[in-house]
């Protein structure tokens, strides 16, 4: 099962969590395991059209999804999605 | 008998008469407040923190700056902080240079070129955003600083820290130019060459900011970092004898300079330092790397990282962090994205050495490059007045022009050798 690594921002809306082992065989649908166990997630992950949050960046094993097939990419156990905070950097 | 003793300009005042503290930060996105913080990232929304100026504040007028020593810190009411900065207390005011050749070439009325190439200390425009940041880092007891870079600014935080006395760590991608590497390391910091993109580098130290909670200049301490790339336009304006350019052409990496380019033109118009038009504002990058520039061509609202293939390195950000803003800068301001192929930009190097005696990096070159392809397409008016930004030195990517030297003689140090020469070149 896909594993999901937060920042530290996130993190503190569900008491400090930073590593969430979830369920999904596409990055959207880990997205979707996720916010069914902490639904606080949702808007800070998608937007309202589903699409990603513009604040923050997913990454598939170090890779930024959008250049791998974005949230349709195909996940399995072992993968790591890490989001980090898109304001950063230049 | 009177002795004369020179001493280096002050870097670090001794003791502050009014402690440093930064202003509050707000988000830009939700509007909720976060106080001054070492945090760049809104806890509700993720949205970017800006700082918050109080509005009723005393400004100065054009003749108290003038006064002022010749440093950034002459528009100190615009950068985010109360009280005396204790950092950098030296830098900014670079040259302003007229260029009527070029002017002439572009077919404009004037043209200027901004040479932030010669920043002291570090000869690149990151030694503006240091400086706001490393007092930021000061004023929050953060003891080690660093960041992620394409080069420029690690050379500025190496050196700014070596100034401060503070340790630093600096990521950057293991294969920049050599100049960008030895330029960093000759300060000691803790130089790490990180095997991947810039954009890889970025990741990472977003990261190392989360978990280690150092004074990361342009990650957590971005809000405050960012506002030290105001004071180029604020120059910009009191170096035209307090006017406005009509246009202003930048390179663009992570695309904030053209965002608070155009933060520092209106306020110096709002406090009425300057009055008329802001100027159409033009970003530069390279083909191999232009996501702004597509974004602003595309006309919509969703960024498309890029994987950088350039050598204009210090611009290779491929998901600039400031894209979509930079790009509705361009296009409502006016003007517009210019993207270049690295023949140009070294071509239009070699072009602003010969007409201007100055030595861009690749930046610069393809800053220049994209103000010759705009000029061709018709961007630019016969009263225009423009400034193009030089944001780096050329020494510090000799590379690509490295085959200037093939046609450089080499002889024995004798009188006939040289004779034979100059009846070669005169034939």
């Amino acid at each position: 099962m896909p594993t999901f690594s937060l920042p530290s921002v996130l993190a503190a809306h569900i008491g400090g969590i930073r590593s969430v082992a979830t369920t999904g065989t596409t990055v959207d649908g880990a997205i979707d395991a996720l916010v069914d166990q902490y639904p606080q997630l949702a808007p800070r992950l998608r937007d309202a059209a589903g699409a990603p949050y513009p604040f923050v960046t997913f990454y598939l094993n170090d890779e930024d999804v959008r250049l791998v097939g974005g949230f349709a990419a195909a996940v399995s156990d072992g993968d790591e999605v890490t989001i980090v905070p898109a304001v950063a950097g230049g | 008998m009177t002795a004369t003793t020179i001493t280096a300009a002050a870097s670090t005042r001794p003791s502050a008469p009014v402690p440093l503290a930064p202003l509050p930060l707000a988000c830009d996105a939700c509007g909720r407040t976060a106080g001054a913080t070492p945090q760049a990232i809104c806890p509700d929304c993720l949205g970017p923190l800006e700082p918050v100026y109080d509005p009723n504040r005393r400004l100065p007028s054009r003749e108290e700056i003038a006064r002022r020593p010749r440093s950034l810190w002459r528009y100190h009411e615009w950068l985010p902080f109360q009280g005396e900065p204790v950092h950098a207390l030296d830098v900014g005011w670079t040259p302003l240079v007229e260029s009527p050749a070029l002017a002439a070439q572009l077919g404009v009325a004037r043209l200027w070129l901004k040479l932030d190439a010669h920043s002291f200390p570090t000869l690149s425009f990151k030694d503006r955003v240091v400086t706001t940041a490393i007092n930021a880092a000061e004023a929050f007891g953060l003891d080690v600083i660093g960041c992620a870079s394409t080069g420029n600014l690690a050379n500025a935080v190496a050196a700014a820290a070596a100034r401060a006395g503070k340790p630093a760590w600096i990521f950057v991608p293991h294969d920049l130019e050599l100049g960008k590497l030895v330029a960093t390391a000759v300060f000691a910091p803790t130089l790490v060459r990180v095997r991947g993109t810039y954009d890889d580098v970025n990741r990472l130290c977003a990261q190392v900011a989360d978990r280690f909670g150092w004074g990361m200049v342009n990650v957590n301490l971005r809000a405050y970092y960012g506002e030290g790339s105001k004071t180029m336009a604020f120059e910009i304006a009191e170096q035209l004898g307090w006017r406005l350019p009509t246009a202003v052409v930048t390179p663009m990496a992570g695309g904030s300079l053209v965002t608070k380019l155009r933060k520092g033109f209106s306020e110096a118009r709002d406090a009425g330092l300057v009055s008329g038009d802001l100027p159409r504002q033009y970003g530069a990058q390279a083909d191999g790397c232009a996501p702004i520039v597509r974004l602003a061509e595309r006309g919509d609202e969703i960024l498309v990282p890029e994987i950088p293939q350039t050598i204009a390195r210090s611009l290779a950000i491929g998901n600039p962090a400031d894209g979509l803003s930079a790009s509705r800068i361009l296009r409502n301001s006016g003007g517009a994205g210019q993207r270049v192929s690295d023949t140009e930009l070294v071509a239009a190097i070699r072009l602003l050495a010969r007409t201007t005696g100055l030595f861009a990096e690749t930046a610069g070159g393809v800053t220049m490059a994209a103000t010759l392809r705009l000029a061709a397409a018709g961007h630019f008016r016969p009263s225009d007045e423009v400034v193009v930004c030089l944001t780096g030195h050329g020494l510090k990517t000799i590379e690509p022009v490295q085959d200037t030297l093939l046609d450089t003689p080499t002889i024995e140090p004798r009188i006939r050798e040289v004779a034979a020469l100059v009846a070669n070149r005169t034939a």
